[in-house]
């Protein structure tokens, strides 16, 4: 039964790499991951790089010029953020502000983590 | 007429449970050891009670009587008669009513189906249960009363979103209610149980099937809302980490990790105060998403109108019953028999107590991202977004370890297990798993090493949970939701990893090359549908050597109100979907075509209904 | 005893904090607003004008003012439409010039607009991909800036169409 499964499995895993659609070079263009990273603003909950309004169309051209022009994706997230505020940027930058929004899940996890390996290991072996 | 019926009805609700209240007080406090019949019959006449509410509501919407505000505002004449019943629970006051009814329900299932149980814990579940029944219900009668009049009489209604003209979205909010109300009920049963210091195994064996049940119910509704997202957007995803999809995944992690604490409590007697803590948290989050979403507190798409009032008074309300259920918490000590109630480090308790602690990380991870933006705008007064490169940064890496001690984890014994049972076989399919993820990344020009470890670690999960399908020491249902989960996983890392896609302006007659398909901008035509034009676009997509398949995504203008949505074509196989979405560029003649290659999209679907079927097998074996 | 004493004020306080901060947060108005381009300074422009062709500094154009009105319109924005009168009223004022900023428009629309509608600009300047909107902070139409030219700060903001209450702001602002 076990060589039956290991069979199957493996098989799926060869018609992943026969399919060559699945597979084909995914490159994506600066414009497209810069805007896909940006809200627009006059849309309900889409990113620029979805929306086709003119907004979102402006935006997209902007990058388009600002990359020809040397810019780095940081400049171009930074003059944005000057002009719309940090609310247009989907990843919230780790900044003095954003620092416990980052850092406060992990430091849970952490807690977390010692509680565990005090109920299964410390307390377990002082009792037993 | 109906509308005074209707509202009437609710007024005696709140009499009933003021009542109830009342008399099972009395009878906890004398020690009662016998059970009066008579709360079936109140509860039952309760129940009956706000469903005939519930139907005049029904029926109003379906007669389209606009004397009603809420059938004013949310229908009209010409809607199909599906939409006008699904139309009852798609604005804040059905919505809540239908709560009502459900919260009720739930308390009626319950008595009858705990004759078994202990008279002063039903009695006590009953209050308890009531309490927020009679919150549900003032709440309704001041703030948010579906049978308000308006006068004079309009000749027809103001909804006709065509957005929420769809099946998936019809029923996806009674789905996803009553897997919330059922967290009330696990709520209230489990404060019932800290008070009458009952709290053990055969409390677990009872409670289980309800959190089987609304896991169920949850998992359904959120997968139907996920469902609605990818056909009807037309921007090919299925999770924004929008506030609202946040608000019922919070409660669904919470609860799948109370689902697992719960076995511990039935099998062995242990994580008592644990269990009863996720009980409680469970249903502060379903409370609280009801909260978020109507109280203007939160920009989303979803949210309904906004009220402050309404916002305040449950606000208020959540705020007293959690204070309620921290207060019975510490008051009632839940004793434990055994001193040594610990766990060996290698045993499924333990194993389980790990599951929780990754699904009480990723839960902190979605509560904090949703949360922060509001509370620093309170102090600071500055407005910051948090969106999907957030939740993927602090999760996606720990779903790595995650995944290994899910392939483990299942297969030890209670108690204690020995290190032979991670055998050495499994550790060689480990490292196969690896070699073979970095052929497919190296192959296919994802050149991450993250990846390559994200996607062997799923495949190690799914070779250890397929083979777990034919063991025959472990039980049948968590065998097909582990292997369910991994399959979700396998598909949603492949179509993240692997979806392509090409965005692009054309007029008729143009083409497009795109890896090997060569797509066609055939011709356009209008059509004039009941209550819409269109205009369908023709695309015609030829991969070498296959016969070209056809696409008519469609550009839908709706008149009342004036809106204008784009329905993408879908074709879905078992390896890809293809998508295509069009839409009109103010020029008019040129449109912003996006095709989409999407791997796997089927077996979301697939595996999110076998998760919830191998729920539903949990529930039906005890 | 003690221990357990603790965790529950602990627990009690941070409930109580998080609901009042959410209390908090939903009195706050949700919409979103860029009042922080408030007193910030305007950035110059440098377009072409809709009649002449002739490309035009903005800051040359508005030097002996006190105050500028921009607004940014669109002949296929039909919100424009309703607030026109209201620019037409405020182009009486003596003191500040009022500068129409067409946004993501097509000329021969644009000068028919205006022909049928009257003219209330000093000037039109063309923003043809819309970049300059995204210097000013703008992402809509129609807009309208009160801009202070001595120390080239904005001081209004306003988003959406004028009407009545906001143009008797305006006034006010104007004649203070």
């Amino acid at each position: 039964m076990k060589k039956i499964f290991t069979l199957i499995t493996f098989s799926f895993l060869l018609l992943i790499l026969i399919n060559n659609s699945v597979l084909a070079d995914n490159k994506i263009s600066k414009v497209d991951s810069i805007s896909k990273n940006l809200r627009c603003l006059i849309c309900q909950g889409q990113s620029v790089y979805d929306s086709q309004s003119e907004f979102a169309i402006s935006v997209k051209d902007l990058i388009k010029k600002k990359i020809e022009e040397g810019n780095s994706d940081n400049d171009i997230y930074e003059y944005l953020k000057n002009k719309y505020g940090d609310w247009i940027m989907y990843e919230p930058e780790l900044d003095k502000k954003t620092l416990l929004l980052w850092i406060l899940p992990l430091i849970l996890f952490v807690f977390g983590g010692l509680l565990i390996f005090k109920k299964a290991f410390i307390n377990y072996n002082k009792n037993v | 007429m109906i509308n005074q019926l209707g509202y009437y009805s609710l007024v005696f609700c709140v009499l009933f449970s003021l009542f109830i209240i009342t008399k099972s007080t009395r009878a906890i406090i004398s020690k009662n050891s016998k059970f009066d019949g008579i709360y079936y019959n109140l509860v039952f006449l309760q129940l009956f009670l706000v469903l005939f509410s519930f139907f005049c509501l029904v029926f109003n919407f379906i007669v389209s009587d606009f004397s009603n505000v809420t059938v004013y505002n949310n229908s009209h004449t010409s809607k199909p008669l599906f939409y006008k019943i699904s139309g009852v629970w798609g604005n804040h006051e059905g919505s809540l009513l239908l709560w009502l009814l459900v919260l009720i329900l739930f308390l009626f299932l319950f008595i009858l189906n705990s004759k078994k149980s202990e008279n002063g814990y039903k009695l006590l579940t009953i209050v308890f249960q009531e309490v927020i029944i009679l919150g549900f219900l003032l709440f309704i009668i001041f703030t948010s009363n579906p049978f308000e009049y308006l006068f004079p009489t309009p000749t027809e209604g103001l909804g006709l979103n065509p957005i929420l003209q769809d099946p998936a979205l019809a029923i996806h909010p009674p789905i996803l209610y009553l897997g919330y109300v059922g967290t009330s009920l696990v709520f209230s049963s489990s404060l019932a149980a800290t008070v009458n210091k009952s709290i053990n195994s055969d409390w677990a064996k009872h409670i289980k099937k309800w959190i089987f049940a609304s896991w169920i119910f949850l998992t359904l509704g959120i997968m139907l809302g996920s469902i609605w997202a990818y056909y009807e957007l037309g921007w090919g995803g299925f999770w924004f980490w929008d506030p609202v999809e946040n608000v019922s995944l919070m409660p669904w992690l919470c609860l799948t990790a109370l689902l697992h604490s719960v076995l511990v409590l039935e099998k062995r007697n242990s994580l008592k105060n644990w269990t009863v803590i996720l009980s409680i948290a469970t249903f502060a989050l379903s409370m609280s998403g009801t909260f978020l979403v109507r109280s203007g507190i939160l920009n989303s798409i979803h949210t309904f109108a906004n009220d402050p009032s309404r916002g305040l008074f449950i606000l208020i309300f959540l705020f007293i019953l959690i204070l309620l259920a921290i207060i019975i918490y510490f008051s009632f000590e839940i004793k434990n028999p055994n001193p040594s109630n610990n766990f060996f480090w290698l045993s499924k308790e333990t194993a389980v107590l790990i599951n929780n602690w990754f699904m009480m990380y990723f839960l902190s991870v979605v509560l904090i991202g949703t949360l922060y933006p509001i509370f620093l705008e309170v102090i600071s007064n500055e407005k910051i977004s948090v969106g999907a490169p957030f939740y993927h940064k602090l999760m996606v890496p720990f779903l790595i370890p995650f995944f290994i001690f899910m392939s483990i984890g299942p297969r030890l014994k209670w108690i204690k297990d020995k290190f032979t049972k991670i055998n050495y076989y499994q550790i060689l399919i480990l490292i196969l798993s690896l070699v073979i993820s970095y052929l497919i990344v190296e192959y296919s020009g994802v050149k991450y090493l993250f990846s390559t470890i994200l996607i062997s670690t799923s495949i190690f999960l799914f070779y250890s949970s397929a083979s777990d399908l034919v063991k025959k020491n472990i039980q049948f249902p968590q065998k097909i939701s582990h292997f369910a989960f991994s399959l979700l996983i396998i598909s949603i890392l492949v179509n993240g990893i692997y979806s392509k896609e090409i965005n692009s302006n054309m007029k008729v007659g143009d083409n497009l090359t795109f890896m090997n398909k060569k797509i066609e901008f055939k011709s356009i035509n209008f059509e004039k549908q009941d209550n819409y034009n269109l205009l369908r676009g023709h695309f015609e997509i030829t991969e070498e050597g296959k016969i070209p398949i056809n696409f008519q995504p469609e550009i839908r203008i709706y008149d009342q109100p004036v809106i204008s949505t784009s329905e993408a074509d879908i074709k879905t196989n078992l390896l890809n979907d293809n998508f295509i979405v069009f839409s009109l560029l103010k020029e008019g003649e040129v449109f912003n075509v996006r095709y989409q290659q999407k791997p796997f999209m089927i077996w979301i679907w697939i595996s999110l209904i076998m998760l919830a079927f191998g729920g539903s097998l949990a529930l039906i074996k005890k | 005893m003690k221990f357990k004493k603790l965790n529950l004020v602990l627990i009690l306080l941070i409930t109580i904090l998080v609901f009042f901060a959410l209390y908090l947060g939903m009195k706050k108005q949700n919409l979103y607003t860029t009042d922080h381009i408030v007193n910030k300074k305007m950035p110059n422009l440098i377009s072409t004008e809709l009649f002449t062709g002739e490309e035009t500094n903005l800051s040359e154009l508005v030097a002996k003012e006190k105050f500028t009105i921009l607004n940014i319109w669109a002949s296929w924005c039909a919100p424009c439409r309703s607030e026109h009168k209201h620019l037409i009223t405020l182009s009486s004022n003596n003191n500040s010039k009022i500068v129409g900023l067409n946004y993501k428009d097509k000329i021969e629309n644009a000068k028919s607009f205006i022909s049928e509608l009257g003219n209330p600009y000093d000037h039109i300047l063309l923003d043809k991909k819309g970049f300059i909107s995204i210097d000013i902070g703008a992402y809509g139409v129609p807009e309208t800036y009160v801009i202070d030219n001595t120390n080239n700060k904005i001081i209004k903001k306003y988003l959406g169409p004028i009407d009545e209450f906001i143009l008797e702001e305006i006034i006010n602002i104007l004649n203070s």
